[in-house]
C-alpha cells in the first residue's frame, strides 16, 4: 500500500503497524516519534496502531536549535 | 544559603540556559555545554533521516550528566502545531519542559503573541512547564504568568541578530511586576549584556548564537557562565543608587592650599 512518509511518498506491505515501520525505516524506536496524520502516537501505541493506505507519517528525531 | 534558580518543581543552580543549534559540529556543542555549566539545554525537532546518522544528537547528549532538556516547537506557526510539537519533543526526551516558540515570519521571527498565548494555555492543561519565547511586552508577561507558565522569555533582540538587550526598559517592566523567572532569550551577543540583564533583575538568559557562532564557542560559553555569575551576584549584592550629581568619594578638605 502506498503511505507517504517524512513527505515522500513510499509503497509498504499491507497491514503494517507503526512500530514495524519504525524498524523498516531503520531508525532506532527510542530515538524517534510519530506523527499520524497529524496526530501523536505514544510509544506505547505504536504496536497497536496499523496503517492504511495514504496515511501520512511524520518521523521525527532531536536536532540542535535554540 | 544557596543561590538557586527555580523553574516548575525543578532546583537550578546555574542561571545560563544554552540552545544546542548552529555549532561546527557535535563535539565542539557537547563541550560548549561543559564549559558553560548549564543544566536547561533545549533542543529542536527534524526528520529522521537515515542516511545521515551523524547527525543523531541522542549519543552526545545522555554523555552529559545533570543536563535538562528542554525542546522547542520551532517551526509551529500556529498554536496548534506548537501544541503537537511539544508532545513529540516530550515523546523524545521525557522532559516535562517545552520552550514554546511560534514565530510564523521567517524574515523577523518575531514571535506571535495571540497564538502563543492560545498554545500556552493548552500546554498548561498537559502539565507542561511552559516557558514561552514572548515580545518584551509587560502585559502579556502577566497574561502568561496567569496561565501557569513556568517562566516568561522576553526577547533580548531579534533571533541570531546579536543587537543585545534593546528591550531593557520593557525587561525591566516584566521584572517589576512578574512572580515567576524572567529569562531574556534571544538577541544578546556578549557576556556583559548577560551580566547586565542579570543584574537588573533577570532571573536567567537563554544564549545560542553567542555561543555557536564565537570565533572559540567553548571559551565563550565559559565566559557567559562568568557574566551570568557576575550579574547574578552584583543583583544579590544591591547597586548603589545613581544620580546626575556626583558625590565625593575622597574628602575634599584643602589642605594642600594655604
Amino acid at each position: 500500500m502506498k503511505l507517504i512518509i517524512n513527505g515522500e511518498s513510499r509503497q509498504t506491505a499491507e497491514a503494517t503497524t507503526v512500530a514495524a515501520l519504525i524498524l523498516q525505516e531503520g531508525a532506532d524506536p527510542g530515538r524517534v516519534a510519530v506523527l499520524l496524520n497529524d496526530r501523536v502516537v505514544p510509544a506505547r501505541e505504536r504496536e497497536a496502531t496499523t496503517l492504511r493506505e495514504g496515511d501520512r507519517v511524520e518521523m521525527l528525531t532531536l536536532a540542535g536549535g535554540g | 544559603m544557596q543561590d538557586t534558580l527555580k523553574i516548575g518543581d525543578r532546583l537550578f543552580k546555574s542561571r545560563l540556559l544554552l540552545g544546542t543549534g548552529k555549532y561546527s559540529n557535535v563535539d565542539l556543542m557537547v563541550r560548549s555545554i561543559q564549559a558553560s555549566g548549564s543544566q536547561l539545554v533545549t533542543v529542536a525537532l527534524r526528520r529522521f533521516n537515515r542516511e545521515r546518522p551523524e547527525d543523531d544528537l541522542y549519543g552526545p547528549l545522555s554523555k552529559l550528566s545533570g543536563v535538562t532538556l528542554m525542546p522547542n516547537t520551532s517551526g509551529a506557526r500556529t498554536a496548534e502545531e506548537a501544541f503537537r510539537a511539544a508532545l513529540l519533543g516530550r515523546e523524545l526526551t521525557g522532559s516535562e519542559f517545552v520552550k514554546l516558540e511560534i514565530h510564523p515570519n521567517p524574515h523577523h521571527l518575531m514571535p506571535d503573541p495571540i497564538e502563543t498565548y492560545e498554545a500556552a494555555k493548552m500546554l498548561v492543561k498537559e502539565n507542561f512547564f511552559v516557558l514561552p519565547y514572548m515580545p518584551a511586552d509587560p502585559v502579556l508577561a502577566k497574561r502568561l504568568e496567569d496561565l501557569g507558565c513556568a517562566a516568561v522569555m522576553p526577547l533580548g533582540a531579534a533571533i541570531g541578530s546579536g543587537r543585545g538587550l534593546q528591550t531593557r526598559e520593557l525587561v525591566e517592566l516584566i521584572v517589576r511586576d512578574s512572580t515567576i523567572p524572567v529569562i531574556v532569550d534571544a538577541g544578546l551577543r556578549s557576556p556583559s549584556e548577560a551580566a547586565s540583564a542579570l543584574e537588573m533583575g533577570c532571573s536567567a538568559v537563554l544564549i545560542n548564537s553567542a555561543v555557536a557562532a564565537a570565533e572559540k564557542p567553548v571559551e565563550m560559553a565559559e565566559a557567559f557562565a562568568l557574566g551570568v555569575r557576575a550579574g547574578r551576584a552584583a543583583y544579590l549584592a544591591g547597586l548603589m543608587p545613581s544620580g546626575c550629581e556626583a558625590i565625593a568619594s575622597s574628602p575634599l578638605t584643602a589642605f594642600l592650599t594655604t
